[in-house]
């Protein structure tokens, strides 16, 4: 299987995306430029981690009008497998391949920190390998993911199941309020309503190696390739 | 060529000389040089290039006195970082840098520069940045004024790095009246590359194009050099338009367009344009190279109309890089550039005719004989004599200080000096810097010393900063091998062997006689402390003349240590794991009270000699550590520091807040020892390590001369630190020291948001 990796302009999860799968999963990873109109045969894309464009205007809002982003909406379109970590989660929703926005932290303050999530919805093909209800560690690193939409859309995510990890209570968090951004509903991550674009905060491709302290983002990335090379 | 002076330039008088910051004695050398008086343009350029900053005219004899060599330092001081072999063809470049005086006036942005400038640095070696460090000096957080800075230089460090996506993964933050209102901020970086790849900043090849690359140069920043070498006053703040402006999205593309264009073979010299820019960085490049170059200013991007060529040489706009590319390959290096939207221009080219031309199209502005522009510069060596006051603050005795009857608990003092913010986690700090991304950090801010995997290969570097200012001022020498031997002992609890360092030497005004003397002594330790670890000096920066109106700061000879750890089964963290682990003590305890954190924070007392240092006992205390370690009998491994003994013991108890862990510890053996210094006394050469097998650990200390006792037993779920000295005992819960530890920092940040502070803080701002 192929992933594919966009290189906006100021994107730097990039390279920790381009590792995951070779180091995890033994598949191949390959750059897409941003520039290029080419997703060089990908079966995944991932829009990765970083500040693209500088986070100028706001987060997310430039990078949806670089070129590469009319093939990544029509991979999208096609049903294409589409991981947008971050900065990634950002852009999908401005290009409106996710609905809602991501905006700055309740504290105002950059966070970097393990975080506890729960797994929502363990049937989509970014998270079958894990158990529903499961409580996982991965990092976070954002100023702004805290997670807004309108209550009517809110409702329509959670009855759809499209409300995948949500920031949940653990030990890590014992002594003090585990949602690290003020998201509503302490959501984390969200599918679309195809279930092909998986949008998230926290970053599961830092966490595919014990040695970093935690492996727990690997299950995301054997699921997909156990649902989309199936 | 004839120099002209351009129309509408000042003329030279004494008082624009002066102005300069140039003595007068530098002055006349300055026409004897140039056999003429200069131009404008060529005062600008000397008073940049002889200023302390660029120049280290203090301190350049002292540093010639450092150890530089081993065998496996490729590049040591002199080019933009240093670089050492790691196996495999494999090699770091790092090196600090202060950014102090622009963070004083304007915290956020002289912070933020400050990354960019040493990010700069390592990158131009063909080193790809894989992390950051800092060390941070601040005045006391009781003052809002103290609590604006903090925070906005934390912010600065963290907005930056975070968008050029390099982990921050450690640093160290003291908080002292001594910093008051001239604050330390020293950033380091850390960069990896292939041994082939390394590059140098060395001009050569007559005919080729000397290119501008990255940002247009606008009229921030001029004189920020000179600015950096004179005290701060109250006047300091009217030159806040001397610091310069951060893009860090600029950088991140800069930077990915430099490694690209130095892996291209169409360059041969890469420079960043620092402290002085443009100036400097052609200057120094045609010096090293011994050959000669010409700049027109016509050609510089410029962001406005009408720059002139003064401003455009003095300009310190960030995110700009000088190449010296290969002629004929011009198109392909504005290819990459453009690749990256960035611009780049040709300005100039290396010539054959010995000179340092400065031209603004067809009219020489300014023109220097051969390298002695940068080689003329005098040194000084002045004048040294102790300080009587600080003689007297050493020769007074701790143990004279009566307690303070609170102090009868032993435990109400551990609180308070976890209370402490120098000592109190800092996880307010980096919890706001991104120390994941590039998922090489296997131990991040909050351990003794950072650990970054280096991919591919099954080793890791463990990096440190570390400097007690405190036992720098009351002895200088003894503080500079502290800081060392701190620094080292360091590396070797998280399993690295000590390489080699970077240092950053803050100190004040070196006219004055007691302030020179710390610099001369402090430099003289480290170079002991170097020998005798075996840590040579590759590089480093100065920065002098932090001063405030009440006089200098401690001399803080900062030392960024990079160590090598030969398996990731060697990682070892600070924080005791498992249920009944023996704990050990490597080294020994003392009577020792000076200089202490105990002193400072329930006595505000600075008084006393340092601890003392023994530094052949420091290197058998590494060396049993490491074979400990590497034997794999140690469960944890954490160094004695601030507060001593009772602190270090219950760091290990509570560091990992989510996994805190019970300990029952006997120091009966020293019950002969005062109580406040065995429990808070810092003396040097010890580490708490927690083991399964004590009998082993207590073996390989025996053999290799180090003192080794077995002084408790981790208890997982007992929630207490229970203590015994002899008749005496202690119990305090685990739980109510972490919440100390812990929460000391957000507490008083929280302060921050009062309307008094806010107006407080813009008030001494304005």
């Amino acid at each position: 299987m192929k992933f594919g990796i966009v290189t906006f302009p100021g994107s730097n999860g990039d390279y920790d995306a381009y590792r995951a799968p070779i180091d995890a999963l033994a598949e191949e990873s390959v750059y897409l430029w941003h520039k290029d109109h080419d997703l060089q045969g990908a079966d995944v894309v991932i829009l990765p981690g970083g500040f693209s464009y500088g986070d100028y205007l706001r987060p997310g809002a430039i990078a949806r009008f670089s070129p590469i982003m009319q093939e990544v909406t029509a991979h999208a379109r096609r049903g294409g497998p589409v991981l947008a970590i971050c900065n990634g989660f950002q852009i999908a929703c401005e290009a409106g391949l996710l609905p809602g926005a991501l905006q700055r932290n309740a504290s105002l303050k950059f966070v970097c920190a393990p975080i506890a999530l729960r797994v929502e919805n363990a049937d989509t093909i970014f998270t079958s390998r894990y158990d529903a209800r499961q409580l996982i560690t991965v990092p976070i690193a954002h100023g702004d993911g805290r997670y807004s939409a309108d209550e009517e859309t809110l409702d329509r995510l959670e009855g759809e199941g499209q409300v995948v990890f949500r920031y949940a209570p653990d030990r890590l968090q014992a002594a003090e309020a585990y949602n690290p951004n003020g998201s509503m509903r302490d959501i984390a991550g969200i599918v679309s309503t195809e279930g092909n674009v998986l949008g998230m905060m926290p970053h599961p491709e830092r966490a595919v190696d014990p040695v970093l302290g935690s492996a727990d983002g690997l299950a995301l990335f054997e699921s997909i390739l156990q649902r989309v090379a199936a | 060529m004839t120099v002209t002076a351009r129309p509408g330039d000042p003329t030279i008088t004494p008082a624009l000389v002066a102005e300069h910051g140039l003595t007068t004695d530098e002055y006349d050398r300055l026409v004897a040089m140039l056999g003429r008086t200069p131009t404008f343009t060529e005062l600008g350029i000397v008073s940049a290039l002889w200023s302390e900053h660029c120049s280290y005219k203090h301190s350049r004899p002292l540093l010639k006195t450092l150890p530089t060599k081993a065998p496996y330092v490729l590049q040591g001081p002199g080019e933009n970082a240093g670089v050492i072999a790691i196996g495999d063809g494999l090699a770091v470049a790092f090196k600090i840098e202060s950014h102090n005086h622009p963070s004083a006036v304007e915290p956020y942005q002289g912070a933020a520069t400050g990354v960019g400038g040493i990010l700069r640095d390592v990158f131009t070696m063909g080193a790809r940045p894989i992390a950051l460090l800092n060390s941070l000096r601040f005045g006391s957080l009781d003052s809002a004024r103290v609590r604006y800075l903090f925070a906005g230089v934390v912010k600065g460090i963290g907005d930056y790095g975070n968008c050029v996506g390099i982990p921050t993964v450690a640093g160290e933050v003291v908080f002292d009246p001594a910093y008051e209102g001239n604050p330390l901020v020293n950033a380091m970086c850390v960069g990896l590359l292939k041994e082939e790849e390394l590059m140098r900043a060395v001009a050569e090849g007559v005919g080729n194009p000397i290119i501008a690359v990255g940002a247009r140069t606008g009229r921030d920043g001029i004189h920020g050099a000179s600015f950096a070498s004179e005290d701060l006053s109250e006047a300091s703040d009217a030159k806040r338009p001397r610091v310069q402006v951060g893009d860090p999205f600029t950088e991140k593309l800069l930077l990915e367009a430099s490694l690209e264009l130095i892996r291209s073979g169409h360059i041969v010299a890469i420079q960043d344009m620092g402290a002085a820019g443009l100036t400097s960085s052609s200057a120094e490049m045609a010096a090293r190279g011994d050959v000669g170059v010409v700049i027109d200013t016509l050609k510089v991007p410029a962001r406005e109309e009408g720059m002139t060529p003064y401003e455009l040489l003095l300009s310190e706009s960030q995110e700009r890089m000088l190449v010296v590319a290969k002629a004929g390959h011009e198109e392909e290096v504005v290819g990459i550039l453009q690749k990256w939207d960035l611009t780049a221009a040709v300005i100039g080219e290396v010539i054959a005719e010995p000179v340092y031309r400065v031209v603004e199209g067809d009219r020489v502005v300014a023109e220097f004989p051969g390298i002695r522009l940068v080689t003329d510069c005098p040194t000084y060596e002045p004048e040294a004599r102790e300080s009587a006051d600080v003689k007297s603050r050493r020769a007074r005795d701790p143990h004279a200080i009566p307690e303070r009857a609170e102090e009868a608990d032993p435990l109400w003092t551990l609180e308070r000096l976890l209370l402490s913010p120098t000592i109190a986690s800092k996880r307010w700090v980096y919890q706001q810097y991104d120390h994941t991304v590039r998922t090489g950090t296997v131990i991040g801010p909050g351990g003794d010393a950072a650990v970054v995997r280096i991919r591919g290969t099954d080793r890791a570097i463990a990096l440190k900063t570390d400097c007690n200012g405190r036992y720098v001022f009351l002895d200088p020498r003894v503080g500079a091998q502290i800081a060392v031997a701190e620094a080292a002992r360091n590396v070797a609890c998280v399993g690295g062997r000590p390489m080699a360092i970077t240092n950053n030497l803050n100190f004040g005004n070196p006219k004055k006689p007691e302030v020179y003397h710390q610099l001369r002594e402090a430099v003289a330790g480290m170079r002991e402390a170097c020998e005798a670890l075996g840590t040579p000096v590759t590089g480093g920066n100065v920065s002098l003349y932090n001063e405030n109106p009440t006089g200098a700061v401690y001399p803080t000879p900062v030392i960024g240590m990079v160590g090598l750890v030969e398996s990731l089964a060697h990682v070892t963290r600070a924080a005791f794991t498992t249920d009944g682990d023996a704990i050990v003590l490597l080294g020994d305890n003392t009577d020792e009270l000076g200089g202490s954190e105990y002193l400072q924070r329930i006595h505000d007392e600075v008084i006393g000699a340092p601890p003392r240092i023994d530094l052949r006992a420091e290197q058998a205390l590494i060396d049993v550590l490491l074979e400990a370690i590497r034997a794999g009998t140690v469960r944890s491994a954490h160094d004695v520091s601030d507060g001593g003994l009772a602190v270090a013991i219950a760091e290990c108890m509570m560091m990992d807040r989510g996994r805190l862990m019970g300990a029952q510890v006997d120091l009966s053996p020293w019950k002969a020892l005062p109580l406040r210094a065995l429990l808070f006394g810092e003396a040097q050469g010890r580490v708490i390590v927690s083991t399964p097998d004590a009998a082993a650990v207590l073996a390989i200390a025996s053999r290799g001369g180090v003192k080794a006792t077995a002084i408790g037993t981790v208890r997982a779920s007992s929630g207490l630190l229970e203590m015994t000295i002899g008749s005496r005992k202690l119990r305090a819960s685990v739980g109510s020291l972490a919440d100390a530890y812990h929460e000391a920092i957000p507490r008083i940040m929280q302060r921050t948001a009062s309307a008094q502070d806010v107006a407080l803080a813009s008030d001494s701002v304005v």
